[in-house]
């Protein structure tokens, strides 16, 4: 095989997998006559696409707007816990096993306090998306500021820097990669977060959509549903990765960037 | 050129320096070191003896356990803002490009932080001119992952006299570079030196790198770490590559290189006596 025709092919390798999953699937279903609330074909998932296409996008929506939401609140509460762990051995030492402690907790069991708490409906999602997204973003950053050498600091020490200043001209820029890479990772799950909460406590979104249809065993609508929180993921996924790759570009030493630099 | 400058810009006294609680490592013990302003001198020594320690306690980043440091005779205690530094990890920021790296001391060190905004023109002319004694004029834009490991460390010796330190501390800067690049690099500091006239405390493990470059080379023992010989290296300036075959030259070399042999020697057997 020629080295360009193996590019391609590795371009084209999920859609074949995906194109050909497809289409077992929907082989599969009708060679065996799987009862469509068991299983419907991909074809029967379209088709609920389109017919239900404006309840789906009416929750997907405020499920979105829940989940970024969230992800904000996270990022902030993330930078901010990260830079103070990352920074102080003392905060370390204090917060980290605390953080450790809240993350292990597996976030459904918490839905049902914060709707104690905060009623049904939107507060609980967005703080649940927030609980899921501050933590892979609060260590990466801690990490990243945990890189910054040590000659280097002692090279700025020597000059008079303060602690903050090593922080702001060294650990902080140091720890962005981490902190734009954790990004990525936080969304998709600010996104599990939220459905989680809907589907257990909500009148609106897309998890509580998927409820409903269960209930009434409309399978198809409920991979309809499954579809659309996939593409979501994916697509504010994608939407970081840009980001990432714009902002730190020096992190990853790539070969283009070095062309445009001279 | 001989120097017979003012003696004691650089004053140890009887200094130890243990890591730690009682018990804890003893990096250097007994250490007495003079050196003269505008001097440059090498300290070379087993590896493990202190020699790093040594730097960090002249340049304030470390307090003593026991004994005195005095820089321009008043005593040492905190970091002091008239030294340069550059260590064997050029630590360059991969995120500035070679000129706003080169400038970061003149953002931090007093007192020029405070007209940093107000002065960049002149600090950035400053910085282009640096870069070009070391022969890295067109790199300003460059960033430093771009650059060779010769030319970062030419780099990171323009970061560390932006400032115009009156004394440099270097610890083992040429140590992870090419045989070749190395002895350019000799060169390059040796002009930086004779152009700027500061004080140089250079660390090496590289005896003919002292020798080409020192006025004074101090040789330390195995941990703890003290001066157990001084040499003075009386080769004329600027010295070449030519003067490392100067016989005059390769005895100092020899000498020291028997000093150092003896001295592990010695730093085995004693461990071995020890037990531990
Ligand atoms: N921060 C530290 N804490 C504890 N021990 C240290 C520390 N720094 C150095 N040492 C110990 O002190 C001794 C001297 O180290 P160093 O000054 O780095 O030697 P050199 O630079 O000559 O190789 C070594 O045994 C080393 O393990
Ligand atoms: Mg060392």
């Amino acid at each position: 095989m020629s080295p360009s025709t193996f590019r391609k092919l590795e371009v084209a390798m999920p859609w074949l997998v995906i194109g050909s999953s497809l289409a077992i699937w929907e082989a599969a279903v009708r060679l065996f006559a799987v009862r469509e609330f068991i299983l419907p074909a991909p074809t029967v998932v379209v088709n609920a696409l389109i017919a239900f296409h404006e309840p789906i996008i009416s929750n997907s929506l405020f499920t979105l707007m829940n989940t970024l939401i969230g992800f904000g609140i996270g990022v902030g509460v993330g930078l901010f816990l990260g830079i103070m762990i990352g920074s102080s051995r003392l905060v370390y030492a204090g917060l980290y096993p605390i953080l450790v402690g809240i993350n292990s907790v597996p976030k459904a069991a918490v839905v049902p306090v914060l709707v104690l708490w905060m009623g049904i409906g939107q507060p609980p999602a967005i703080t649940t998306a927030f609980l899921l997204s501050f933590f892979p973003i609060a260590v990466n950053v801690a990490t990243g500021l945990a890189t910054t050498e040590p000659e280097l600091e002692d090279v700025l020490r020597s000059l008079g820097a303060s602690a903050l200043d090593i922080l702001l001209k060294v650990g902080i820029p140091r720890s962005m990669p981490y902190f734009f890479a954790s990004l990525k990772v936080a969304v998709t799950l600010a996104f599990v977060g939220a459905v989680i909460s809907e589907t257990i406590a909500s009148n609106d979104g897309i998890g509580y959509l998927m409820l409903q249809a269960a209930s009434q065993f409309r399978t198809a609508l409920m991979f309809a549903g499954l579809i659309v929180i996939a593409a979501m993921g994916i697509l504010t996924y994608l939407f970081f990765v840009l980001i990432e790759q714009k902002v730190t570009g020096w992190a990853t030493r790539k070969q283009d960037v070095m062309m445009t630099g001279g | 050129m001989d120097k017979p400058a003012a003696p004691d810009f650089v004053d140890i006294r009887d200094v130890m320096l243990r890591y730690g609680e009682s018990g804890g490592t003893v990096a250097l013990d007994g250490l007495d070191m003079r050196v003269g302003k505008g001097q440059f001198v090498a300290v070379v020594g087993p590896s493990g003896c202190g020699k790093s320690s040594l730097m960090k306690l002249v340049t304030g980043l470390q307090k003593p356990t026991r004994g005195s440091i005095f820089v321009e005779g008043s005593p040492v205690n905190g970091p002091l803002k008239i030294v340069g530094m550059a260590f064997q990890n050029p630590t360059l920021l991969p995120w500035r490009n070679l000129l706003r790296n080169v400038m970061l001391p003149l953002e931090i060190v007093r007192p020029h932080r405070a007209q940093f905004r107000a002065q960049r023109k002149k600090y950035e002319a400053r910085a282009r001119e640096l870069l070009e004694v070391v022969g890295l004029d067109g790199f300003e834009a460059r960033y430093p992952w771009m650059l060779s490991g010769g030319m970062q460390q030419r780099a990171n010796l323009c970061r560390s006299l932006i400032h115009e330190p009156e004394l440099l501390m270097l610890d083992e800067p040429f140590g992870a570079l090419d045989a070749f690049t190395r002895e350019e690099m000799w060169g390059i500091l040796q002009d930086l030196w004779m152009e700027r006239g500061f004080t140089c405390i250079f660390v090496t493990h590289d005896l003919r790198e002292a020798a080409y470059l020192a006025d004074v080379i101090f040789v330390m023992s195995a941990r703890p770490g003290k001066i157990i010989n001084v040499h003075r290296v009386d080769l004329p300036r600027p010295r070449t590559l030519q003067s490392t075959f100067d016989p005059a030259f390769i005895e100092i070399v020899q000498k020291i290189r028997n000093e150092i042999a003896q001295v592990r020697q010695e730093g085995k057997t004693r461990h071995k006596a020890g037990g531990s």
